[in-house]
């Protein structure tokens, strides 16, 4: 019986998705959560694992393709033996079959790997009908953790799958090589994070206590976004050695210089923020500083620099962090870099961006200003090789610099006080190409 | 339409027990939620014309019989007499108002909102509430939960004499003569409380035996009951004709004609999963009107989800109830899955009968071999006091592991008595471990205890 395998709702409010890779061929019998295909939406690039063991029959879609929600990708010829899993329980079966929930099945194939370890005659044996023999607290925590009870060995009484079952079954997963695709597991072995695959962040992180122990607990899911967002920040940390240098601007003229413009600048269609001219000046001195708009092959011992500024700003929404690239803000006025980036802010609180808002980036920009306190450090936006942040400048009573002492305004006119503000100027934060030394020049 | 468009989270369409405890549990999880129901009000059949007035009138019959049965012991109250007014005013209002008033003010403490009319879908993104409250709802996952209605007799109208079992739970009168069409639960329950209240009741069953489906071992405790309580018990029997006469409804049953006052129809129920727009959807139905759901609850529409009797048998509330907590966990997100071993079952006639998990009707229908375990009530000290010896306590064992894979019980509270053999089950209990727990003594869940005992012997 062939079975189709449709884009599953990929939740956001998305409805469609690009094709970026196929990672399996016609014939090939995979097995359930193998590496399928890398698709990518305006959100976030996601790699969608098999929903189900079999043969594939075939692949209705190629990369770069633009699919929708609810599209046949891939059908697949009966599911089963071949692969070594065996056919699904029904239940079983329609869980899995079920779309919705396909972009973030549990990891099963991890079960099946602990499975194929495990061909103990101590297994449960397969024949015999009815639901595993489990505690609902113990099935409950196997769908917690991505286990498929079928493929536990039980050793309680009677047969019945205990915890410690469940957790040994789950643990057994991380601590196998994996297959398909060499994406070492994040969450712990006892415990991954919610259901979904574990996330591909190219470190092995030791196992979590139970928290239990200590109280209640609530697992909650990550959205594509927030999965996106983890991975990407653990990768950056972890490969790129960060250096930080921090620096003060004095912005009172350029607040003045916005203050004087705003209506000028309106009636043209632009609001005048200090982001804006952040980003003017970055693309400037990147200009001077061409080694800082580059990434870095390490595989071929080479810095790529670009000829181009696309400069990337950090945008905050509801869903977690975008980062939106304006083009060329090197070539601009400040006036259409304050007006596009409006725009493009818009667009993507608006979950309206295009994919082509959301790439080609040569540097970060991210102003935390307005959320307040005295510093922070960003992590570079990998493969970039710098980010700079801008954050509040000092808000003390305590005497200030003198530069910055005859700069606190009058007391409660709040507005004023803001606009008068100092900022502070950390990063940029440089890594792997140009040495501190350059950073502090820059 | 000039409707007022509203965006929601989730609307919930039916404000029965699977619809409200999806609701609760979806505002529990910070969903913005909205139920729509016909009656404006959370409680849906259950509440107002199934299992509650039900077991309020079969614990006015059950108080009618022990009075009765007390002369026994030389304890007599003389003969009852039963005032319609005061019985309908404290089932309406001390029961039903008094929890149709504690899920209302549930419903507001969590934020749930209750609006009024008939929901029905528009596409998969909108529910239109036709009625009282008229206005589009936009949801981004909706549950239906419709529930079920009374099944009807093809060429047979209902009417003032012509009663299903919603018109029965009124009471209109305590009529001489009563035909009961139908030996399921419904019937049985329903003829009881007629019968004890007065009325004579002929019951009529089309198959070979009451309760069809339940294990006959049990089913003997009330069918021997009802032969005593009951003017005429029928199997094997079909109603022909039904005509409404001068003096009542004259009844064709076996090709003999006998008069009737009043008729209760009771012949199952049926989803009620047409007419709300479900055809604007994907979601899918099979051909008696179920609609088809996954584990999850999720129907073949991927933002709606559907629970309770729209979805499939056995129609009980409980399972609706468990299957709303499924539904709103897995739109929030969460690994929610309904892999219940067990949908407990229970009669409440007199006496009452229960079971949950394997049958052995279900054993022999699939060839499977099993231990059974029987312990009679004629040996337990409980039941000598009450009274009553007229019950069972069945266990039905995996051979192998001793795995309790199901259990069955008649006799006078069984619907209380089950509910330890369900946990058993469901957790995946042993048979021995019934047997090693002490159990309070003298009661009738030792019943559980000797019956798993009787396995471990030799």
């Amino acid at each position: 019986m062939a079975r189709d395998f449709r884009l599953p709702d990929l939740g956001e409010g998305l409805t469609e998705a690009e094709i970026v890779k196929v990672l399996v061929r016609e014939g090939e019998v995979i097995a359930e959560d193998a590496p399928l295909l890398e698709v990518e939406t305006d959100k976030a690039t996601v790699e969608i694992p098999s929903p189900m063991s079999g043969r594939v029959e075939k692949i209705h879609v190629e990369p770069n393709q633009t699919v929708k929600v609810g599209q046949v990708l891939v059908t697949f010829a009966d599911a089963g033996a071949q692969a070594g899993t065996g056919t699904p329980s029904g239940k079983q079966a329609a869980d899995t079959l079920d779309p919705t929930r396909t972009l973030a099945p549990e990891p099963r194939t991890t079960v099946q790997d602990g499975r194929a370890r495990q061909a103990a005659p101590a297994a449960p044996a397969p024949a015999r009908p009815g639901p595993v023999p489990a505690t609902p607290a113990t099935r409950r925590l196997a769908r917690e953790l991505g286990v498929d009870l079928q493929a536990v060995r039980a050793t309680g009484p009677g047969g019945r799958v205990t915890d410690d079952d469940v957790l040994a079954a789950a643990g057994r997963v991380v601590s196998a090589p994996t297959t398909a695709a060499p994406r070492a597991v994040r969450a712990e072995p006892a415990a991954p994070a919610a259901p979904g695959k574990p996330l591909a962040t190219h470190v092995t992180e030791p196992p979590l206590p139970n928290f239990e122990q200590w109280g209640t607990i609530e697992r909650q899911p990550l959205s594509h976004l927030r999965r996106t967002i983890a991975e990407r920040m653990t990768l950056s940390a972890t490969v790129i050695p960060h250096v930080t240098h921090f620096d003060r601007a004095d912005i009172t003229e350029l607040d003045a210089i916005i203050q004087r413009n705003l209506e000028t600048a309106k009636a043209r269609g632009a609001t005048l923020t200090l982001t804006a001219f952040l980003l003017k000046a970055a693309a400037l001195a990147l200009g001077e500083h061409p080694t800082f708009n580059a990434s870095l092959d390490a595989a071929a011992g080479q810095l790529i620099v670009k000829r181009y500024v696309h400069l990337g700003v950090a945008v905050a929404t509801e869903r977690g962090l975008i980062v939106p690239v304006l083009r060329d803000v090197d070539e601009k006025p400040v006036l259409d870099v304050a007006r596009e980036l409006g725009a493009l802010a818009q667009r993507v609180r608006d979950g309206k961006a295009t994919l082509d808002d959301l790439r080609g980036g040569t540097f970060t920009i991210t102003n935390i200003g307005a959320l307040g306190g005295t510093g922070a450090v960003p992590i570079i936006n990998y493969p970039e090789v710098a980010i700079l942040g801008g954050t509040r400048g000092p808000d003390r009573a305590a005497p200030a610099p003198a530069a910055v002492a005859d700069l606190r305004p009058p007391r409660g006119r709040r507005r004023r006080w803001r606009a008068l503000r100092l900022r502070d100027r950390p990063p940029p934060r440089a890594p792997r190409a140009p040495a501190g030394r350059l950073v502090a020049r820059w | 339409m000039g409707d007022l468009v509203r965006e929601v989270d989730v609307v919930v369409v039916g404000g029965g027990p699977g619809g409200y405890s999806a609701a609760f549990r979806c505002a529990e999880l910070g969903l913005e939620t909205v139920v729509v129901d016909a009656g404006k009000r959370l409680g849906g059949a259950c509440l107002f014309e199934g299992c509650i007035p039900s077991k309020a009138l079969l614990h006015v019959a059950a108080v009618l019989g022990e009075a009765e049965r007390a002369k026994e012991f030389g304890v007599d109250f003389g003969p009852a007499r039963v005032s319609l007014d005061p019985l309908r005013k404290w089932k309406s209002e001390r029961v039903i108002g008094k929890l149709a008033r504690g899920l209302a003010s549930v419903a507001k403490a969590k934020g749930v909102e209750v609006v009024g009319g008939r929901g029905v879908f528009e596409d998969a993104r909108t529910v239109r509430v036709e009625g009282d409250e008229p206005q589009a709802l936009k949801f981004r996952h909706a549950i239906v939960a419709t529930g079920s209605v009374p099944a009807r007799l093809r060429g047979i109208e209902a009417s003032d004499r012509v009663m299903d079992s919603t018109a029965a739970l009124e009471v209109p009168e305590i009529p001489e003569r009563l035909l009961v069409v139908g030996g399921g639960y419904i019937g049985l329950e329903l003829g009881q409380v007629y019968a004890a209240l007065g009325s004579a009741v002929t019951l009529v069953e089309m198959t070979d035996g009451l309760l069809p489906g339940a294990d006959r071992d049990l089913v003997q405790w009330v069918a021997r009951r009802v032969e005593k309580q009951f003017a005429a018990v029928r199997l094997n029997a079909r109603l022909e004709t039904l005509r409404e006469t001068s003096g009542g409804v004259e009844a064709t049953i076996g090709g003999a004609a006998a008069t009737f006052d009043r008729v209760l129809v009771a012949v199952g129920r049926r989803p009620l999963t047409e007419g709300i727009g479900l055809e604007t959807t994907r979601v899918k139905a099979d051909a008696r009107g179920f609609v088809e759901i996954d584990a999850r609850c999720a129907t073949a529409e991927p933002r709606i989800f559907a629970v309770g009797d729209a979805t499939g048998e056995p129609m009980l509330a409980h399972r609706a109830m468990r299957q709303g907590k499924v539904a709103a966990e897995a739109i929030a997100g969460r690994p929610a899955a309904f892999d219940n071993a067990v949908v407990p079952a229970v009669v409440f006639t007199d006496p009452e009968i229960a079971w949950c998990g394997l049958t052995e009707t279900q054993t022999a229908t699939e060839g499977r071999a099993v231990r059974v375990a029987k312990f009679q009530w004629a040996a337990s000290g409980r039941a000598a006091t009450l009274g009553r010896s007229d019950g069972v306590t069945k266990l039905i064992v995996d051979p192998e592991s001793g795995r309790l894979l199901g259990a069955g019980i008649a006799g006078p509270g069984a619907g209380e008595l089950i509910a330890e053999a369900a946990l058993a089950v469901e957790a995946a209990l042993l048979a021995e471990d019934l047997a090693l727990t002490i159990h309070t003594h003298p009661t009738l869940s030792e019943t559980l205890m000797e019956a798993a005992e009787t396995l471990l012997r030799g």
